[in-house]
């Protein structure tokens, strides 16, 4: 076996989970907040990376288009509060559920409708080229590009895990997730938390479409990275910030072992399907996730 | 006026328990039956039959399929589209294979093996909950397609990957025309909906209806739970294994992997929800407002750019035809959440006391 081989898929899989979990990350915030199973989030990376790539092509300034693109998904979020969830409130999930399905489609209208259907290519000035000096050494090819995703990653989660935390909204936050009910009652405005977290969320598609967006470029098939983000998301479970983390980096490791080692056995293409019986056979033994809350039936 | 109940008594056991208790609704379907046998194939247009209410008929009885599972039984699932796929191509391998079988034993053959692969994919709904095992489900839509599109034994070695189908033939007449093709399915349909709406009225139905509200409670009054899940997914993929061969050799006239992805899986979702979760009428309602919004939305564009004189490019009607979509989803989903058929049932509790309201 050739373990140089072995370690470079081991670290590029792994990296590529971290991918994944950015995606991921945005379905945790919102249904931790809301109960709500948002499938409209792949619609949302989409929607801010093309919204974003169009400013940077006429001419802005990266961060001033960085900083549209926020405005427009805090927008997009408050719209969403106010139409959709504000008047389905109290209905079963799967009604929010089917509702974000309908969401999902008006975002893929509404920013081709508006930036056009042609695909674009992004760059945010990190080559994706594998590190010379780690494949001198050890001859493992490591792209530059994965590690900055993997850095941006874990920036991210460590900054929402101290938000979450330390602050006054973020505790606000996981009184919301806790009990809706019980945070109305002592006085936690119920509309704007909801707010807060779809924008977040707005945020965390923003720049898992800018990383995606760079590898890939932005496309329409870009809305289904949020396939490959919900076995990520069920393995980790449902509620869980560091669940999806731990879970990309499982998904992730595995598929690429899997594709390398594996594929070629059986015909290959099977990156469709092969995370999803991971997740399924991981949730045989845990229904909940790995990370998940206990799920405890009271009759 | 017209639409009331008094002065019909129920006299007998078989008259207490009838599927339409009322004589004017009774009528009503008698009529709306031999309409739809007798006088659509008449006058409908080659475009109406093979377009539009052959695709409808099929997408019903695959909602119909979803709504056992996801309406009456509870468990969300999000690989219709695979059974479906499943019992089209094993009724191309049975009519392939076993030729002197013939369509219909085929077809229940084809049903069948969907319930098989239904039984399996069910298994992890006795641990696996609501959106845990919604996405589970999505595991045997890729799952599924992958094996029918990497199993060459499948396609017959086409190298194409798309298969024309076999003409129909029962009893040595050739289902050419889409009048015949829209009787048969039909008549399919009509057999396989009476059948759903015993069932559900019946043991298994309660079953299913007391698993969906509270699985513990139903297994403490002596439901057994097991069978009653698997039995869910065997009679749902059963009935989404026969739609999938009817789509295949009524509508497409091929058989390929491509035409049964997620997107159908979601489109047959989506019925039940507009249509109403737990109602078999609510699937036929939810698949004709599915099948037949695209296209009013095409006129409705193509109307607009007509009389107002504005160019439109394609790409703009689209996405503008997708947003429209998606906007009424939601607008239905906080209208009525209980969908269509709840809205047909006001309407009837309505007319029962009209004009007279109180």
């Amino acid at each position: 076996m050739n373990w140089s081989f072995f370690f470079e898929v081991l670290i590029g899989g792994m990296l590529a989970g971290v991918m994944y979990s950015l995606v991921a990350l945005g379905f945790v915030l919102i249904y931790k907040a809301s109960g709500v199973f948002n499938f409209a989030q792949g619609a949302m990376v989409f929607f801010a990376a093309l919204t974003f790539v169009s400013l940077l092509e006429r001419n802005w300034n990266f961060w001033l288009a960085f900083a549209m693109t926020l405005a427009v998904m805090v927008l997009l979020s408050i719209i969403t509060e106010r139409l959709v969830l504000r008047p389905l409130v109290n209905q079963s999930p799967n009604t929010l559920f089917m509702a974000t399905i309908g969401l999902t489609f008006v975002l893929e209208g509404l920013s081709q409708l508006v930036w056009g259907s042609q695909p674009h290519g992004l760059e945010l000035g990190v080559p994706d080229v594998p590190m010379e000096w780690l494949a001198q050494k050890t001859n493992i090819n490591i792209s530059h590009f994965d590690v900055f995703a993997a850095a941006v990653a874990g920036i991210l989660v460590a900054t929402l895990a101290l938000v979450f935390q330390k602050t006054r909204i973020g505790r606000a936050l996981r009184a919301v997730a806790d009990d809706h009910q019980a945070a109305l009652s002592i006085g936690i405005p119920l509309q704007q938390i909801w707010i807060i977290v779809w924008s977040v969320a707005g945020f965390v598609a923003l720049v898992a479409g800018l990383m995606w967006g760079a590898r890939n470029g932005v496309q329409y098939a870009l809305t289904f990275v949020a396939l490959k983000a919900l076995p990520v998301l069920i393995l980790g479970g449902f509620e869980s910030v560091p669940g999806a983390i731990i879970g990309g980096l499982i998904i992730g490791t595995t598929e690429k072992l899997a594709e390398v080692y594996l594929g070629p056995m059986v015909g290959g293409g099977i990156e469709s399907w092969f995370a999803y019986v991971i997740a399924l056979l991981f949730l045989l033994v845990r229904p909940q996730g790995l990370f998940g809350e206990k799920i405890i039936d009271r009759v | 006026m017209l639409y009331r109940q008094s002065g019909q008594f129920k006299t007998n056991y078989a008259a207490d328990q009838q599927i339409f208790p009322l004589r004017q609704d009774r009528i009503a379907m008698a009529l709306l039956l031999a309409f739809a046998f007798v006088v659509v194939p008449l006058v409908g247009s080659t475009y109406w039959l093979s377009a539009i209410l052959t695709p409808f008929l099929i997408l019903s009885l695959a909602a119909l399929g979803l709504n056992i599972l996801t309406g009456y039984a509870g468990q969300l699932s999000l690989g219709t589209a695979a059974f479906m796929a499943v019992g089209a191509f094993i009724t191309y391998n049975f009519m392939l294979r076993v030729p002197w079988l013939g369509f219909i034993p085929s077809i229940i053959l084809a049903g069948l093996c969907a319930a098989g692969v239904g039984l399996a994919f069910g298994l992890p709904s006795l641990r696996i909950k609501g959106f845990y095992l919604a996405v589970a489900t999505l595991a045997c839509q890729f799952l599924v397609l992958w094996v029918l599109q990497r199993v060459d034994w499948f396609k017959n070695y086409s190298a194409s990957g798309v298969i024309t189908v076999q003409t129909i033939e029962i009893f040595g007449y050739a289902f050419e025309s889409p009048a015949s093709k829209y009787l048969l399915t039909l008549s399919v349909v009509a057999v396989m909906a009476l059948a759903a709406k015993n069932m559900v009225r019946g043991r298994a139905g309660r079953a299913f209806m007391a698993v969906r509200d509270m699985d513990v409670a139903a297994s403490v009054i002596g439901i057994r739970i097991m069978r009653t899940k698997l039995l869910a997914f065997a009679i749902s993929s059963f009935y989404c294994g026969v739609a999938g061969a009817l789509y295949a050799y009524t509508y497409l006239l091929t058989v390929e992997p491509e035409a049964f992805r997620l997107d159908l899986s979601f489109r047959i979702l989506f019925m039940i929800i507009i249509g109403g979760v737990g109602s078999i009428l609510g699937s036929f309602l939810g698949a004709a407002f599915i099948t037949l919004l695209p296209i009013l939305l095409a006129r409705g564009s193509e109307w607009i750019s007509n009389t107002f004189n504005i160019e439109q490019s394609h790409a703009m009607v689209s996405n503008v035809e997708l947003m429209i979509f998606g906007g009424l989803i939601v607008f239905f989903l906080i209208v009525e959440p209980q969908g269509l058929a709840r809205l047909w049932q006001i309407a009837k509790e309505k007319l029962r006391r009209w004009p007279f309201p109180h």
